[in-house]
């Protein structure tokens, strides 16, 4: 038994469109897997004006603090609207992916491996920081190796900040000496459990403290990242039982071998596995998936593509649909997609709007976009999601926000069938022709379990 | 056929219009006159017979053991009573700004689909055009034709712009910062979602409630005082509030420059236990045309205001105290402007033999004729505008007398 086209598209991708066929059977997907990443004709933001932004904010809060000027308020006001701006046009750009490409396989990988690796940055200067990390660390590998999609993160200004790697020193180094100042375990502890071995993965205190001495000279600044020698700890460390850095001066790539020997682990394939089973089939995923998941990863040396070949056309994976439910993300561009609003209105969105359709409605549903509660991510569980709460918000960004992003509703008795086509229940089918009115009857399908289940 | 070709020139000529601005404006010779005109859609089919209640037809009883004793009205007038929800309207019956057509109905028949009926309702066309084939709706074709007409002279006003307003012409629009009111018709379509799913069913039921708490993007921050909002009488405040704030809004608006305005009442889909989802639904429909009444000032002796249903409802009750889809239906038309205390379009009788299909009212007159007399009566549009552009495809037929010379 396997998953029909429609069935796929709600797994893999934001489910179906109104302007898209979906693709034909796993092997569509396989294939698209295979392809070219079809989000990047939607433009990615600038590495180098984003970073120019936050560079000039910081400096005009400065100048600020230095002289409460006329000029200078207003110089920090346009430097702030700079940040916000390469923010908020990561919504853009989401919004535009979800709706007009067609396959959205890519953007729900990369929102998988984004939340594997979570970065939450709070102060305004540094949060254009994220979107670049979604677009340059994590998006370019969710189909190559996990071990090199690993060391963009690890060596990533947002995770570093993140996971306060950017402010510790080698307590040993020249830095360390003349300052105090000393380690940090909070990234070496979290790359271990969290992003490769996983808790309870064969590593002890020893390790992380090792690791985090490893990781010491990493650095983010307004160029990116970089690796100052001065401030790693000097001499050899030993993690997992294998030396690293044992050639005197500290250097970066001890730092990225490490990282490449993490990625090799059996305990990492088998917790990268799990992740990836619980995340697309089911809570409580088939003991026979993860591990053929899991030899996937090993026997190709972490090929992220063949371990998502496998998940998408695994018997498993096919048994279990309708188990997950929608996380309020995946809902909200899932709704888009069925919506389909033409991409001259996306574009205009204004910050304000995106406020107003997007950030507060996640918010109002248990999902801050980008503000994770802790490094470990956003739950997994239907239950976490499908709350009083959670469903009112639901219901609520169903009745209301259709009508504001496209002018002239779909007929309900058409959208049912674009939207769901033979996933739609008799139950949904009626009340798309018995909603009283357009708004009603668009926002009752988009309120249907069967739009919130996968 | 032929209606198509009608139609086609029709948008040719309203895409000409929209092209060159400049022949309308700054010219204060040319005016869109003074009337005002205000649109109530009721969505969700109307119970006419318990809007204005035929007490003096045995059949009515007959038709409706348990819902003719529910909210049995007061005389009003040859017999009909009136909802006792509508009870706020009387003064205005008295002055002569209150009038109804008890037996009406756009030409929309069989299938008696909601989005269909509305459509039509608000195309303002008839059965020989495909539903859907006509995009844009009269007030639009309407304004076209109106000398002078802006931006500002029409506004839709609500969460969406109705298809009514919609086409070439620009228009104004406004929403206000309500929060969402689920119809009792929605939570009842949204329940019956999620019996099968026992996830969804066992948050469902908090979920609806605080649903209708949660407002849009702003409100959502005090969602905790929200909760407290809960309870019945308030809900039915907060609902008239609601309906009053459209009117008041609107009611604004036309007292500076704007000639038309649409917006929509919703709630009137009452296939279960109907007596208080009507009663609801009436008083909200009841607050509006208060608040245009009071708002309105002065310019209510310039105003007449038409509240029209996609179709009526059942002349027999169900078996769950509600009604179901059906043809004919009450309009209500209320305004200074208006030759008000009268029924208008006779009564064509509740006898099995009299029913349409054996089930429904049957319409005496089609709405549109009212809406185009009104218009006629209003701006002084001439016959041939109003047949072939604004109502394609309608017989004009003879004045039913409802504007005051």
């Amino acid at each position: 038994m396997s998953l029909s086209d429609p069935q796929l598209a709600m797994r893999f991708g934001y489910g179906l469109s109104p302007q898209f066929a979906a693709p034909r059977g796993a092997s569509g997907w396989i294939d698209a897997l295979y392809g070219p990443d079809p989000g990047l004709q939607y433009q990615t933001p600038e590495t180098g004006s984003a970073m120019q932004a936050m560079d000039a904010f910081v400096r005009a809060n400065r100048a600020l603090r230095e002289d409460a000027s006329e000029a200078n308020t207003i110089a920090r006001r346009d430097a702030s609207r700079g940040v916000m701006g390469a923010v908020f046009d990561e919504r853009r750009r989401m919004l535009l992916r979800a709706t007009h490409t067609q396959v959205s396989l890519h953007d729900r990988l990369t929102e998988f491996w984004q939340d594997h690796f979570t970065v939450r940055i709070a102060p305004v200067r540094l949060r254009a920081f994220v979107p670049l990390f979604t677009e340059n660390a994590i998006r370019p590998h969710v189909a190559g190796r996990f071990a090199d999609m690993l060391k963009a993160v690890v060596t990533h200004p947002a995770m570093l900040l993140y996971l306060d790697q950017a402010t510790a020193v080698g307590p040993s180094s020249d830095a360390g000496k003349r300052t105090g100042r000393g380690l940090n375990e909070n990234l070496a502890r979290e790359v271990l459990e969290l992003h490769t071995l996983g808790v309870g993965g064969p590593y002890s205190q020893d390790d992380v403290r090792q690791l985090a001495e490893l990781f010491t000279g990493l650095r983010a600044d307004f160029g990116g990242f970089s690796f100052r020698p001065h401030l790693a700890e000097p001499g050899a460390e030993i993690v997992l039982g294998r030396s690293y850095g044992s050639g005197g001066r500290a250097q970066l790539d001890d730092v990225l071998a490490v990282l490449e020997d993490l990625a090799a682990h059996p305990a990492t394939a088998a917790h990268i596995a799990r992740k990836l089973a619980v995340h697309f089939t089911s809570d409580m995923p088939d003991a026979g998936l993860i591990a053929d998941l899991s030899d996937t990863f090993r026997r190709t040396g972490g090929d992220l593509a063949a371990m998502t070949g496998v998940l998408i056309d695994h018997p498993a994976t096919h048994a279990s649909f309708g188990e997950k439910a929608r996380r309020p993300l995946e809902f909200v561009l899932g709704g888009m997609r069925a919506l389909a609003p033409d991409q001259a209105r996306l574009e205009g969105l204004s910050n304000t709007d995106l406020r107003d359709l997007f950030d507060l409605p996640l918010e109002a549903m248990g999902q801050p976009h980008r503000k994770a509660p802790g490094p470990d991510g956003w739950a997994e569980t239907a239950e976490a999601w499908i709350t009083p709460q959670g469903l009112a918000a639901r219901i609520s960004w169903a009745m209301v926000a259709p009508s504001d992003i496209r002018r002239g509703l779909p007929d309900p008795r058409i959208f049912v069938d674009t939207t769901l086509g033979p996933l739609a229940s008799a139950e949904t089918h009626f009340a798309a022709r018995a909603a009283e009115t357009r708004w009603e009857g668009v926002g009752l399908i988009l309120s249907a379990p069967e739009f919130h289940r996968r | 056929m032929k209606r198509r070709a009608v139609l086609q020139g029709l948008s040719a000529f309203g895409c000409s219009l929209a092209a060159h601005p400049l022949t309308t404006t700054m010219t204060f010779a040319a005016m869109p006159g003074d009337a005002r005109l205000v649109v109530i859609i009721l969505r969700g089919g109307m119970d006419g017979l318990a809007t204005l209640q035929p007490q003096f037809d045995p059949n009515y009883a007959l038709l409706r053991p348990t819902l003719s004793q529910d909210d049995a009205g007061a005389p009003l007038s040859d017999g009909f009573a009136l909802h006792p929800a509508l009870e706020p309207l009387r003064p205005l019956w008295a002055a002569g700004e209150l009038a109804f057509a008890p037996a009406v109905s756009t030409p929309y028949r069989g299938q008696r689909s909601h989005f269909d009926g509305q459509d039509m309702l608000e195309a303002g066309t008839g059965m020989d055009v495909p539903i859907g084939s006509v995009r844009g709706g009269w007030m639009n074709r309407l304004l076209g034709a109106l000398p002078g007409a802006e931006a500002e002279t029409a506004f839709a006003i609500g969460r969406e712009v109705p298809l009514i307003l919609s086409g070439a012409a620009p228009i104004s629009s406004w929403s206000p910062s309500t929060r969402l009111d689920l119809t009792p018709q929605a939570r009842l379509l949204l329940e019956l979602l999620y019996a099968n799913d026992p996830l969804f069913h066992a948050a469902s039921s908090d979920a609806l409630d605080l649903a209708e708490s949660l407002g849009l993007a702003e409100d959502i921050q005090s969602l905790g005082e929200q909760q407290m909002m809960a309870d019945e009488s308030m809900t039915n405040t907060r609902e008239a509030d609601g309906a009053a704030q459209l009117a008041s809004f609107a009611a604004t608006r036309l007292r500076e420059d704007t000639r038309l305005a649409a917006f929509s009442l919703t709630g009137w889909d009452t296939h279960r236990n109907q007596a208080g989802g009507l009663r609801r639904a009436l008083g909200r429909l009841g607050k509006a045309i208060e608040t245009l009444r009071t708002d309105l000032g002065p310019v209510w002796g310039k105003t007449t205001v038409l509240a029209m249903t996609e179709f009526g409802r059942t002349a027999a009750e169900n078996g769950a105290r509600g009604t179901d889809h059906g043809t004919g239906g009450t309009m209500v038309m209320a305004g200074g402007a208006l030759r008000g205390r009268q029924l208008y379009g006779g009564w064509p009788g509740l006898a099995e033999a009299d029913l349409l299909d054996g089930r429904d009212l049957t319409p005496t007159d089609d709405v549109r004729r009212y809406a185009a007399w009104a218009l006629r009566g209003a701006y002084g549009l001439d016959r041939a505008l109003l047949e072939n552009t604004v109502f394609p495809g309608l017989e004009l037929g003879s004045d039913p007398g409802i504007i005051r010379a």
